[in-house]
């Protein structure tokens, strides 16, 4: 079987797994990290989306021999070390942009790099269209929206620019 | 110093989010026993047949396979039982045949599960699962309502002549008949609700476990109800006496009702635990949720209503057939009569009504409760109704609506069809919403719309729900086969915090955080001092579970009750700590005081005293501080209120587009700001979702054309608006605390109001009434075909 | 999905060997062909990695742009060449799927892949580009040869694609409500080749030039040009989202739109 050595929340892992093991497969049943969600089997919801290499990844839609070498961030990793949440983990509880929680871990995760390539700001519309691949059922995304236009000025240090609310 | 306000009214942030905001839920499938097996279900993927032959030697015989089982293994056990009997007209009972665990004979909807391997892995369960030599022979099937009750159809079940469950009916036929004889005007209205897909985001998934040494079996599951399922799945389908079985429902990601029922999966892991004596587990793809979780609503209804001449409802006349799938589920048949046609007066005086319903077995997947169950189907026939009563007739839409509300001074309010309601104040909530939505503006907007080629529409609904369900006494005489009350444990502890134990089941609401606040309003202590713990049968005492927006109204009312017990014995205890009598005591902001003087004691104290009796009057009160309270409401409670919905169409493409949403709901008491908008903004979305995307098709022949997101219409973030969200508020009579329910509102009041505006923006098209969704193909025809005529005229 | 064995060579000719067993599938960026084997749709016995032979790259000259194979929609969407010399297809590649889809998924795997509703194909047809694969250049007109079915030989790697750079050009998409892949999509370019209008999602057949459009356009580059001519149904999928007649409908809609937009 092969060996896939990665970089997953900064700590080094190296495990055998079929060929067939998809990344998300690997993150939640041999790694143990069970923030990653599976919520459908044609890659659609985004319950799975995980940073690999500094980028939103669907980790269903990924095998694990893929990532090998690849330096991955769950929801897991997202906090501090001394527990301080990512300012888009504080807006999403600021905002009850979360319901039952399930779809929430992808949809942060997804959004943190919705707000990350857009350094130039982003409008409701902008947002709305960014979260195309994460399905949530509960909260009628109006407070998801919400919470990402809030933690755009806090990962970016500054205000939102005008032209962009 | 001045503590933060956590109490009634406050939007404390939830207490469960930290955990949800840091991949540390705990949901089913995150759970793995050790030695665990893994179930793989082999479904049908015809919509009836008959099962000729199982040969399984090729699935067992593949590595890692331990058992492979079809129904010939499961003779000893029962089939999955189903919760409400109907009696049709003629007072027989509902057709009720046998839901076996895995098929028997037949298959009699696409994903009826036939058999099941278990084996080390998930994987290895799925390529066993592919050995099984399995021969079907079609049979001819029936996936609608309508064909299914066609002379001639084919039978679902061999004894149930005509596919009929049930024929019930409700309400004065004569006086109904003898109305519309004086009537001055009679509109009629033939309307399908569609069938949806609930679509949790969380798939359903069960893990059995047994203990051989306790022959305790345990199974986690992702149910709404855990106490129910233990009921349901350990009397009557694996004889697991309660004190045996012990049911789990962790973190549950979303439930809309799907995930109410209890379903075979569940009972077959369990039983296959006890069976290999190691745990199995079984997680669904979502494309087994799409043909095994029950879908909902999927009426085709007939309703007319008898006017006078200045547009007074005189009378209502309703006809519904409705699809119950291949197999009854739990509730199913109450869903289209005592949560329907019993809401068929909605927020007005119609003196009469009658109602029948035929319920209809076909080749589908079960049909049971989804968000809102039975009367966002009641809700859109009525708004629908009087919308298409304005455009026979002419009358205005707000208008004809406030001449036939029940007045705010009406109430108690009886019905013709049952209910008695409490209270509301249906102008209040139709003002609001109007003032909030601008309909005085809209011609306005219409005719900006007009100069950029949109059409723009808006359309409202008024509408009343029943929930905070139920009287047990009264869900008995009318079928149900369970109570329907709810428990609260309160446990104060020996150093002054709490723990909650409640019946009810959170699975997005919030519980932990609103009871928290509502044990904090009662016993005055920090909400950071309490817990609720809810979703396990081992550690709470009974409970009937969350649906039917029933969580606040009827669990919330237990824990009160467990609260004034905790109160009173406390005030014994602080009485013979203070040397007065325990009239003298008052309890407020978690002291106990003497009125008059400045003698007092903190709950905290009061607890330590009740967990460390020194100086205690042991001889007549019990030491601790723990008290339970069961809670059976002495009705349903009834939230209602106006959605108000504007529309643009793109006469190019059909495409409709929510510009504008705006909800005031009628909840009864607000516990948390925050929470019941975000309740209600979920539901308006499944609502929108309803009206404008959302279609579980089937074809003809009976197979599932919309079997997976790519092709069930999801609402996404771009389809959605900003969703405006007020509350006008009159306080349910009956419970102590005034409270209504919050949690499917949202998707009860708004798929007419969509619709009502499509219609409006449609317009000039001459468009009386079209089926929901409103897709932009549907609209794009309607608007094609009406184009030549109005360019004649 | 199925056990597979699992190779990622490093140089096109080791890939194109490996790919010389039997059964054997190149992967890119897995957004089709992962979910297919999820599926169990397709069963390889060795899964080719693309992903080590340096085949992602931008190069933009003043008569084309070149696209290696492995390049992603993302990459081809945040190009600022690309968005100064086509932006039509920059444009097209941002609206593939979603931002995580488009971190993945690549330009030859959709290419070789074919979904009749697939962006890509529009574009490659409409601008008249070349498929450059390990042993040959092939023609867009003779690459695509019906849903799923292009020219690639067995085990023949697409290594980069090229497009003739357009004096104007616009992509309207007109998604499926459910799996917003293109229900409809209309390329139109006015460039070297004369004017093309490609039209994908609409197709049984999959990807296809639109002459009755392509004659009128060339007449008069305008979308008023396009209001007269209704496209036939004949030939067009139908299906729970949209009818054969619909689609003819929106393949005029949205090719007046897309004229519009070229300007
Ligand atoms: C949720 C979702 C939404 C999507 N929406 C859209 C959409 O709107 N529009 C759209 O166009 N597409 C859409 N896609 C598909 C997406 O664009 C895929 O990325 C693309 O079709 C395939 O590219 P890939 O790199 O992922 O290829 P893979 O999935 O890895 O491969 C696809 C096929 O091409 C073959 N192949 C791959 N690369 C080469 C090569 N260089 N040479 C020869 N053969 C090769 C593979 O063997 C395989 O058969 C969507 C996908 C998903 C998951
Ligand atoms: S689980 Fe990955 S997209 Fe749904
Ligand atoms: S919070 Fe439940 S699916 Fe999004």
């Amino acid at each position: 079987m092969p060996q896939v050595t990665l970089t997953v929340n900064g700590k080094s892992a190296s495990v055998e797994v079929e060929a067939r093991t998809l990344l998300v497969e690997l993150l939640r049943e041999k790694l143990a990290l069970t923030g990653t969600h599976v919520g459908c089997d044609t890659s659609q919801c985004g319950a799975c989306v995980v940073d690999v290499d500094g980028v939103s990844v669907k980790s269903c839609t990924m095998l694990a021999v893929q990532a090998d070498g690849a330096k991955v961030t769950t929801i897991e990793g997202l906090a501090a070390a001394d527990g301080t949440l990512h300012p888009m983990q504080e807006m999403f509880r600021e905002h009850h942009a979360l319901q039952c929680g399930f779809c929430t871990p992808g949809m942060v995760m997804s959004a943190i790099d919705l707000v990350k390539s857009h350094p130039e700001g982003l409008t409701e519309a902008e947002i709305r269209h960014g979260l195309e691949g994460n399905l949530c059922r509960c909260t009628g995304y109006h407070n998801i929206v919400k919470a990402i236009a809030a933690a755009w000025p806090l990962m970016h240090g500054k205000a939102m620019p005008a032209a962009a609310e | 110093m001045n503590a933060p306000f956590e109490g009634i009214g406050a939007s404390v942030r939830r207490k469960e989010d930290l955990r949800f905001i840091s991949g540390g839920g705990h949901y089913t499938d995150d759970i793995n026993r050790p030695g665990q097996l893994h179930a793989y279900f082999r479904r049908s993927d015809r919509p009836h047949a008959k099962i000729v032959s199982i040969d399984t030697a090729g699935a067992a015989a593949c590595p890692g396979v331990v058992a492979v089982y079809t129904a010939a293994d499961l003779a000893a056990i029962g089939g999955v039982p189903c919760g409400w009997q109907i009696h049709s007209k003629d007072g027989s009972p509902m057709a009720e045949p046998k839901h076996p665990v895995l098929a028997e004979g037949k298959v009699r909807h696409v994903g009826d599960p036939i058999a099941v391997v278990v084996a080390g892995t998930r994987q290895q369960a799925k390529d066993a699962a592919e050995k099984l030599d399995i021969v079907l022979e079609d049979l001819p099937s029936v996936s609608s309502v309508t064909d299914a009750v066609a002379p001639g159809a084919p039978r679902v079940h061999d004894d149930v002549a005509g596919n009929i469950c049930y024929d019930w009916h409700i309400g004065d036929k004569e006086g109904v008949d003898a109305a519309f004889a004086k009537a001055a005007k009679v509109v009629s209205l033939d309307l399908l609700n569609n069938r949806l897909i609930p679509n949790a985001m969380e798939p359903r998934a069960a893990v059995g476990d047994f203990d051989p040494m306790s022959g305790e079996y345990t199974l986690y599951t992702t149910s709404q109800n855990p106490h129910v399922i233990r009921l349901l799945m350990g009397a009557f389908v694996l004889q697991i006496p309660e004190h045996k079985l012990r049911v789990v429902a962790p973190d549950v990601g979303g439930g809309f009702g799907s995930k109410i029922y209890h379903y075979a999966e569940e009972a077959m892991v369990t039983w296959a635990a006890g069976k290999l004596k190691r745990p199995v587990k079984w997680t669904a793809e979502r494309s087994e949720s799409f043909m095994s979780d029950a879908h909902g609503r999927d009426h085709a209804s007939t309703a007319q209503m008898a006017l006078d001449a200045e547009g007074k409802f005189l009378a209502l006349r309703v006809s519904t057939l409705a699809n119950m799938g291949g197999y009854l589920s739990t509730f199913a048949p109450a869903v289209p009569t005592y949560l329907y046609a019993t809401l068929l007066a909605g927020v007005y005086t119609t003196p009469v009504i009658y109602c029948e319903v035929k319920a209809v077995f076909t080749n589908t997947v079960p049909v049971d409760a989804y968000r809102g169950a039975g009367r966002p189907e009641a809700t859109y026939l009525l708004e629908r109704l009087v919308d298409t009563i304005c455009h026979d007739t002419g009358l205005d839409r707000v208008a004809i609506r406030r001449k036939n509300f029940i007045a705010p001074d009406a109430f108690p309010y009886q019905t013709p069809v049952a209910l008695q309601y409490d209270s509301g104040n249906y102008i209040a909530t139709l003002d609001a919403a109007m003032k909030a939505a601008d309909w005085a503006g809209f011609p306005a907007r219409r005719a900006a719309a007009k100069a950029r080629g949109k059409l723009r529409g808006i359309g409202m609904s008024t509408y009343l729900e029943a929930c905070g369900i139920a009287p047990s006494k009264l869900v008995g005489q009318l079928g149900a086969r369970a109570g329907l009350y709810e428990v609260a444990n309160v446990r104060v502890h020996p150093t002054g915090s709490v723990t909650v134990f409640t019946g009810t089941h959170s699975h997005g609401q919030g519980h932990e955080t609103t009871f928290a606040q509502l044990v904090s309003d009662q016993l005055g202590i920090p909400v950071s001092q309490i817990d609720v713990v809810h979703g396990d049968t081992a550690k709470i005492p009974f409970g009937m579970g969350t649906y039917g927006s029933r969580s606040l109204a009827v669990g919330g009312s237990a824990m009160v009750k467990a609260m004034d017990k905790i109160i009173a014995k406390g005030k014994k205890i602080a009485a013979h700590l203070m040397e007065a009598s325990v009239d003298d005591i008052e309890f407020k902001d978690g002291k106990f005081s003497v009125t008059g003087t400045d003698k007092s004691r903190t709950l905290g104290e009061i607890a330590l005293t009740a967990y460390v009796p020194h100086n205690y009057p042991i001889e007549t009160l019990e030491p601790g501080l723990d008290e339970t309270a069961f809670y059976d409401p002495m009705n349903f409670t009834f939230p209602g209120g106006c959605h108000v919905c504007e529309v643009e169409v793109d006469q190019d493409t059909g495409i409709t587009s929510v510009v504008n949403f705006v909800a005031v709901d009628d909840v009864g008491r607000v516990i948390n700001p925050m929470i019941v908008e975000g309740q209600v903004q979920g539901g308006v979305a499944q609502g929108i979702g309803q009206a404008l995307l959302e279609n579980a098709a089937y074809d003809a022949e009976g197979q599932l054309l919309s079997g997976s997101f790519m092709d069930y219409t999801m609402p996404r973030a771009d389809d959605l608006p900003n969703i405006t969200v007020g509350t006008e508020s009159t306080l349910c009579t009956h419970n102590p605390l005034g409270a209504k329910g919050c949690g499917e509102v949202g998707a009860i009041g708004s798929p007419p109001a969509v619709i009502n505006a499509v219609i409006d923006a449609l317009k000039d098209f001459g468009v009386r009434h079209l089926d929901m969704p409103a897709s932009p193909q549907k609209l794009w025809a309607i608007i094609q075909s009406n184009r030549p005529r109005m360019a004649a005229e | 999905m199925y056990d597979f064995a699992y190779q990622k060579p490093s140089s096109v000719a080791d890939a194109v060997k490996a790919l010389g067993a039997e059964d054997a599938k190149a992967l890119a960026g897995g957004q089709t062909f992962i979910p297919v084997l999820k599926q169990r749709l397709n069963k390889p016995s060795v899964v080719v990695d693309l992903a080590r032979l340096g085949l992602a790259g931008i190069k933009v000259t003043g008569e084309a742009v070149v696209i290696g194979a492995m390049t992603t929609h993302g990459a081809v969407a945040a190009s600022a060449e690309i968005r100064r010399a086509i932006p039509a297809l920059a444009n097209l590649a941002s609206m593939i799927g979603d931002e995580a889809v488009r971190h993945r998924g690549t330009i030859g795997g959709s290419l070789a892949n074919n979904d009749p509703s697939a962006c890509y194909p529009s574009a490659a047809l409409a601008l008249g580009a070349t498929i450059t694969t390990d042993r040959r250049a092939i023609k867009a007109d003779d690459f695509f040869q019906g849903m799923f079915t292009t020219a690639l030989e067995p085990g023949e790697i697409i290594t980069s694609v090229s497009f003739p750079v357009p004096a104007k050009a616009a992509y309207m998409k007109f998604k499926n409500p459910a799996s917003r892949y293109a229900m409809v999509g209309v390329f139109v370019a006015k460039g070297p080749a004369g004017v093309r209008v490609a039209i994908t999602g609409a197709g049984q057949g999959g990807v296809f030039r639109h002459a009755a459009f392509e004659t009128a356009l060339s007449a008069n580059w305008s979308a008023d040009a396009l209001a007269g001519i209704a496209t036939p149904a004949d030939g067009l999928n139908s299906d729970i989202h949209a009818s054969a007649e619909y689609r003819a409908h929106l393949i005029g809609v949205m090719a007046r739109r897309a004229v519009a937009a070229a300007g």
